[in-house]
């Protein structure tokens, strides 16, 4: 029990902004912090246009606030700005005036006011120890040492991380380093806290496991709480308030959850800039869908082991699975199950540690049967694997030479075919105005679309996806989706690693699921995403 | 006993040389390096390389996985040691006469004596990093040597990024295998991928860092004044630590010059 979290009653839950309780053993927690936004924009250095400008808006202590505005209307510009990491000196230009408790967010009488916790768990973690993780911001904050511990426990508490002081955290699951980037600034006491897409890359457990953590602390804290999120439903419950940002600058719609939500033509406005909203499936480009029947059979694995490295453990064993021209398979299961790299060997980049992968003549052409074997010209005209990262796959410098890499490398480059397929692509995909664009300037959206299109290029049989809807906005989800829906029809094989279960559902999927070394058939996918956080893990197993 | 009533984390229960500051092991290991560096001559490299290897059973380490480990290290000091062997002043009787081959007990005295130093010099360094966590380190050298602590702590967040990019080099790799511009093209488009992929991690360091910097500074990482957690403290093991480190050193010395074996590097 030396590095156990002392048993501790935990104070009763109060209102938002009522009773401040106080943290055992130490002073007051600091109070809820109030922000005013009057006129306030915000220009990046070598930017054109304003990523935020013209904002009013008040925030009273206590509140929590979702916000939400389509991609590109500056919701993280203002978490940044309130959590005083906009700095004069990262070369841009403020309009207006933006304060916090009276004070500019960047005002050193701010500091440790606000807590900011980000999308991506990896690039938010300090230190490789758990407690010293937590303990890092109270540090910074010169809170005299004797606190700090008091304070780590609290807050690890709050957030029901209950584990070692000393436990790695690279060793934590995705869920699990969210919710310790999260008593990472609770330990700092903060007046408000300020979540960017905090669930986005996260499984289904995850984001319950996020929002309940959030909803706790705020109930103990009574801090101040602003969160941009796409998924509305997640967090529907947890705010009394929803403001939403204007495209163009401004606020468009400010409001109780049932206000905004419930307004017909806030829904439209907020479907169109690619807001999940409760209870509405984003409508598809196409219109309704039915699979084909299945062609071909494409690649078969029997006894399948897979293992990440040639010397590492096998994670999944005994995989027998058929893919068909035609159809779609769903591969889901929890973090670290064996899901990608089960994607990485089908796909042919990782060698299986046991069993057989055979490609069947219809897929194999000329080449070996074993894509394993395969050289990369022989693996993009076969098969495309499509990385969770689409900017570890760009090539070149410029969507154009991007799309044409692939048939380039082909040798199809004879009599300007490249480039009329690469037209057709751009503009199917939308990317047509971008060509000379540079792959790593786009948006999210459109790095994704482009990771897709580029393996689109050559025509392969197989198109492999690793998560390939993380991140994305309702808007950009429905294309990935239409997209993927046209090649099912052309007679292409889908296969997407994912957590997304309507994602699944929408590609008419057949669902398998990795889970204890293992992969399973699995009979009924639940969809939605509001009852995530009281289901079992694991839901759906046979 | 009372750290742990204040809610301090105790230091991890290791071996002896995992419980001292690493202060004071990094102190040892410049002692026994600069005795082993001033003269060169194989009595007092024994000397230390002896003390050294005593201490295995303290550190839990078989001498079969510290080979493992450190065999290059060993090949080196092998070849070192013959390469001086064959090529060092021919004093002493003749050992062995093979045409270009000649060794003779001067010459083989002196490849001793660069074999066993190498080792002795490895050795503290090895033992140093086996049984020290950065971030104890780091604690160390801005609470007891008062280095800047926004320079330590940020080159301790950057450590833990390049065991990251590690990774990310590998899954880059296939990445751009996936794409087609996979390893098995030839030998100037092969050096063309590695530019390729090394611009990519490049690209992908230089995101994760600014990530993280903005991270570190939402966390109150700049200001001058800061407080420290974990307090980097001594106790009777470092006066140990650093008093074995300066016997050892002085006996090695001692040993060379009553032996008449003291060979000072500068002369």
């Amino acid at each position: 029990m030396l590095f156990g979290r002392k048993p501790r009653s935990r104070p009763p839950a109060v209102a938002p902004a009522a009773v401040i309780p106080e943290a055992p053993g130490s002073r007051r927690r600091s109070r809820p912090a109030a922000v005013t936004a009057a006129g306030w924009g915000w220009q990046h250095g070598g930017r054109n246009a304003p990523a935020v400008c013209g904002l009013d808006l008040a925030v009273s202590p206590g509140e929590r606030v979702l916000l939400l505005g389509a991609s590109g209307a500056g919701k993280s510009t203002f978490l940044h700005a309130l959590a005083g990491v906009l700095g004069p000196d990262t070369g841009g230009e403020e309009h207006g005036t933006l304060t916090l408790d009276g004070v500019h967010p960047a005002d050193p009488a701010a500091r440790g006011r606000t807590g900011l916790v980000l999308q991506d768990p990896d690039s938010q973690t300090v230190l490789s120890r758990v407690g010293d993780e937590v303990a890092f911001g109270a540090e910074n904050l010169a809170v005299p040492a004797g606190e700090i511990w008091p304070r780590v426990r609290s807050a690890l508490a709050d957030v029901g991380l209950d584990v070692p002081l000393d436990r790695s955290t690279a060793m934590l699951s995705g869920g699990q380093k969210q919710r310790l980037a999260l008593a990472s600034v609770m330990a700092m006491e903060p007046g408000l806290l300020l979540l960017d897409e905090p669930t986005a890359n996260l499984d289904p457990d995850g984001v319950g496991e996020i929002r309940d953590a959030v909803t706790r602390v705020l109930d103990r804290t009574g801090a101040t709480l602003i969160v941009v999120e796409h998924r509305v439903e997640v967090w529907a419950g947890v705010v009394d308030r929803v403001v939403v940002l204007a495209a163009g600058g401004g606020v468009l719609a400010d409001g109780s959850p049932e206000q905004v939500l419930g307004n017909p033509a806030h829904r439209r406005t907020l479907a169109a800039s690619g807001v999940w909203l409760p209870g509405a499936a984003p409508e598809i480009p196409g219109g309704p869908w039915t699979p084909a029947a299945a062609g071909p059979r494409l690649l078969e694995a029997r006894g399948l082991a897979v293992a990440r490295s040639a010397r590492g453990p096998a994670v999944l064993s005994g995989v027998d699975l058929t893919l068909d021209a035609g159809t779609a398979v769903g591969i889901t299961g929890p973090n670290g199950a064996g899901k990608s790299t089960l994607a990485l060997t089908l796909g042919g980049l990782l060698r299986p540690r046991a069993g057989t992968l055979t490609a069947a003549p219809a897929l194999a052409g000329t080449a070996r049967t074993e894509p394993g074997r395969w050289t990369s010209a022989q693996l993009v005209d076969r098969i495309g694997t499509v990385f969770q990262e689409p900017e570890h796959q760009f090539l070149t410098n410029t969507v154009r030479d991007e799309l044409a890499f692939g048939p380039r490398r082909l040798g199809r480059d004879t009599d300007g075919q490249v480039l009329a397929r690469v037209q057709h692509l751009a503009e199917r995909l939308g990317l047509d105005g971008l060509l000379e664009a540079n792959p790593f300037t786009l948006s999210g959206g459109e790095k994704r679309r482009l990771s897709v299109a580029t393996m689109l290029a050559t025509e392969p049989a197989i198109l492999l996806l690793d998560e390939p809807t993380f991140g994305q906005d309702a808007r950009t989800w429905a294309e990935l989706v239409a997209l993927l829906r046209g090649q099912l029809s052309e007679g292409s094989c889908v296969v997407s690693v994912t957590h997304d279960a309507e994602f699944i559902q929408a590609l008419g999927s057949r669902n398998l699921q990795a889970a204890g070394g293992e992969l399973g058939a699995v009979e009924t996918l639940t969809p939605g995403l509001g009852d995530t956080a009281e289901a079992p893990t694991g839901r759906g197993r046979p | 006993m009372s750290a742990a009533a204040a809610g301090v984390p105790a230091r991890p229960v290791g071996t002896f040389l995992a419980r001292a500051n690493p202060l004071s092991k990094l102190a040892a290991a410049v002692l026994l390096t600069l005795a082993v560096l001033v003269t060169v001559d194989w009595v007092s490299a024994a000397v230390v390389l002896t003390a050294e290897l005593a201490l295995l059973p303290l550190l839990h380490i078989r001498i079969g996985t510290l080979v493992r480990r450190i065999w290059p290290l060993l090949a080196a000091a092998l070849i070192g040691a013959w390469g001086t062997a064959l090529l060092a002043e021919k004093t002493g009787t003749v050992l062995l006469d093979a045409g270009p081959l000649l060794f003779t007990s001067g010459s083989v005295a002196a490849g001793i004596a660069i074999g066993l130093r190498g080792l002795a010099i490895a050795l503290p360094g090895i033992y140093l990093l086996t049984t020290t966590d950065p971030t104890d380190l780091a604690d160390a050298l801005a609470q007891k040597l008062k280095l800047p602590h926004r320079f330590v702590l940020g080159a301790l967040a950057a450590m833990r990024l390049v065991g990251l990019l590690v990774e990310e080099w590998r899954t880059i790799g296939l990445a751009r295998h996936a794409r087609g511009a996979g390893p098995d093209a030839g030998g100037a488009a092969r050096l063309r991928g590695f530019a390729g992929q090394s611009l990519a991690l490049l690209v992908q360091a230089i995101r994760r860092a600014t990530r993280l910097a903005t991270a570190m500074e939402a966390r109150g990482f700049g200001a001058a004044e800061r407080t420290w957690a974990r307090t980097s403290t001594f106790s009777r093991i470092d006066a140990v630590v650093f008093g074995a480190g300066a016997a050892v050193s002085a006996a090695a010395v001692a040993a060379a010059v009553s032996a008449g074996t003291f060979n000072f590097i500068l002369t």
